[in-house]
């Protein structure tokens, strides 16, 4: 099931260096081209957030009346300073993209981090601890796993108000469940190990064992499971976004960008549909990107 | 399974019952502001008509027995009144749910129809080039936001081509009596064709952009699973038996095949609630979806918190029956 364990207690360092899975599962995530293009594209999105301020032609929030629904450069009217066009009051559309890039990957990123430090710790303590432990977090894990995830996250929002941190709580919520039930399974699994057991009979504390014994064996699932859940989140956001309920106006998302459009689809369909490539292509790269993570990294799709 | 194993899974479902309704009641503690400051609006009232009507709300008990009662009206259907329609919330959801079953079921058929044929035809011809279009459709399937996609149709078949309705649910000259609020059946009950077909030319697009998510997983599934049973011995015995093609694949393989799909199917029935909401906003579609947004921007607070309730408790009761399905369907599981 998981990853055979490091032989980093009792066994010194090998002389010389042997290959380690890390790096022979790095080897073969490098040799999936579409799954390297794709890693590629998830990185330039993060440098185009990170560096918005450098790489946006214009201000987002910058608007001009004279530029009202101008289309893209390459039609009648459109200019290449304004490469994409601009929205109903005349705001450069690929600066708002730019701009928007941020909260998509802010929240997204946020929402995974909180989630996935909630579920390392919960799995880690119901899978290695067992007893009422495991019994107490197993029951909330199933009643969560119940709930509507999108209505319940509407339902927030609508009633918290909007705002970036009542988001990530609106998400957060039930995420971390879907970490935790992988660590679990793979710590049940990991703690029977004997270098676990060995640990235990050196004298080690339960902390010890759980945070760096058996957390280190299993992180791979987990990295994996994160990236697959961060594509989701990303679209969860620019739906909430996308109905009034997520960062409000006048900052630049994608999700809200799309809903300004909507008004103005049969004049400006350009006002639309960029902001939705967007997702589109963030999405479907953090998707090919950690389909590719889950062949490298996951035992059990390795042949 | 027995009847002891169904009452114990019956058992299972209260506390997600009981979660479900108290997160919804805290969404209503969350609420900014006094919700008798909301009603009472702009209207002068004195202080001791503020105080009736807040020992009317029951706004003046201690939290548990506000839970409590919220839970037993519940129960009761009772969820107050909608402030902005001045008529009970519960006569407005049944109104609205109509439109959103029909939209859902269609969206259901639509993907069922789609999934089933694309994935076993990606199946028996593997890696043909049917299959490699049927992966990258299912991986933009699930990577297409439901909003973009149902505005991307929009654009294309209502706005540039102009063969199918931007929105709405009937056109005005077509709108007919309701007999069981399913505008596709009462159309036909009605004898009323043409305006049958403008029924089904409004919810096709929305059925689509609310089954696509759907659609690619169950092709998926049905790809993978269809791979599995063709591997299988018997599958190969029926071959060597002569048997021809067709009907080994139709009589034998795709039984046992779509087990899953249906399983998953109804996991999925579930999701299908979520994206209602975003959904029926795209296509000003009327149902319980849109009225819940338009109620949060109306601060229609118990509205939105019975028609959030509403949801979360079909959601749950999907899953289960989605649970019974499965264990139904596949032999090998143990409860």
């Amino acid at each position: 099931m998981s990853a055979p364990p490091a032989p980093a207690l009792l066994v010194p360092e090998a002389p010389q260096k042997a290959e380690s899975i890390f790096h022979r599962n790095l080897a073969t995530f490098a040799a999936n081209r579409l799954a390297m293009a794709s890693a590629v594209v998830v990185v330039l999105f993060v440098l185009m957030a990170v560096l918005a301020p450098f790489v946006a032609p214009h201000d987002p929030n910058e608007t001009d009346l004279f530029r009202r629904m101008q289309p893209p450069a390459w039609l009648p009217g459109g200019e290449w300073s304004y490469a994409l066009g601009c929205d109903a009051l005349g705001r450069d559309i690929l600066s708002r993209i730019i701009y928007g890039a941020r909260i998509s990957i802010f929240i997204g990123t946020a929402v995974i981090l909180v989630a996935t430090s909630i579920g390392i710790l919960a799995g880690l303590a119901s899978g290695y601890l067992r007893g009422w432990v495991d019994v107490v977090i197993s029951r909330i894990v199933d009643i969560l796993l119940g709930f509507p995830y999108l209505i319940f996250a509407i339902g927030l929002m609508a009633m918290m108000g909007p705002g970036l941190w009542n988001i990530i709580l609106a998400l957060a919520y039930k995420e971390w469940v879907i970490p935790c039930r992988v660590v679990r399974g793979e710590t049940l699994v990991t703690r029977e190990l004997e270098y676990v057991e060995a640990a235990r009979a050196l004298g080690a504390s339960h902390w010890h064992i759980m945070l760096r014994e058996i957390l280190p064996n299993i992180l791979s699932p987990v990295i994996v499971v994160s990236t697959i859940r961060m594509a989701h989140v990303i679209i969860l956001e620019a739906s909430l976004s996308f109905l009034g309920l997520g960062v409000q106006p006048p900052t630049a998302s994608w999700g809200s960008m799309v809903a300004d459009g909507r008004a103005f689809i049969l004049e400006a369909w350009w006002v639309s549909t960029f902001p939705g490539l967007a997702i589109l292509l963030l999405v479907l790269a953090i998707n090919v990107a950690s389909q590719g993570l889950r062949d490298a990294f996951d035992p059990r799709f390795q042949e | 399974m027995s009847l002891g194993k169904l009452l114990e899974r019956i058992l299972q479902l209260l506390p997600v019952l009981l979660g479900v309704s108290l997160i919804v009641f805290a969404m209503m503690a969350l609420t900014p502001g006094d919700p008798v400051q909301i009603m009472i609006g702009d209207q002068s009232v004195t202080p001791e008509q503020e105080a009736a009507l807040r020992r009317d709300l029951g706004l003046d008990r201690p939290i548990h027995e506000r839970f409590f009662l919220f839970v037993t009206d519940a129960v009761r259907g009772d969820f107050g009144e909608s402030f902005y329609h001045r008529r009970p919330v519960a006569d407005v959801i049944a109104e609205r749910l109509p439109a959103t079953i029909e939209l859902s079921l269609v969206a259901l058929i639509v993907a069922l129809a789609t999934a089933i044929p694309l994935g076993v035809l990606a199946a028996i011809r593997k890696n043909s080039v049917l299959d490699r279009l049927a992966t990258v459709g299912s991986l933009l399937g699930v990577s297409l936001p439901g909003f973009w996609f149902g505005i991307l149709l929009m654009m294309l078949f209502a706005v540039h081509l102009q063969i199918l309705p931007v929105s709405g649910r009937i056109g005005y000259s077509s709108e007919i009596v309701p007999i069981t609020g399913f505008l596709l059946v009462d159309t036909l009950l009605r004898g009323n064709l043409s305006a049958f077909w403008d029924a089904l030319s409004h919810i096709i697009l929305p059925a689509i952009t609310l089954g696509l998510p759907m659609t690619a997983i169950l092709m998926r599934v049905t790809r993978t699973s269809m791979l599995e049973v063709l591997r299988q011995d018997y599958v190969t015995f029926a071959e060597a038996k002569g048997l021809s093609r067709r009907r080994v694949l139709f009589r034998h393989a795709l039984k046992n095949a779509l087990i899953p799909t249906v399983s998953v199917a109804a996991i999925e029935t579930g999701s299908l609630l979520g994206g209602n909401m975003i959904v029926e906003t795209v296509f000003g579609w009327p149902g319980l979806g849109r009225l819940v947004v338009e109620s949060i921007f109306l601060r229609n607070y118990p509205l939105v918190q019975a028609a959030v309730l509403f949801y979360a408790v079909t959601y749950v009761l999907l899953n289960f029956a989605a649970d019974l399905l499965y264990t139904a369907l596949n032999p090998r599981v143990k409860l």
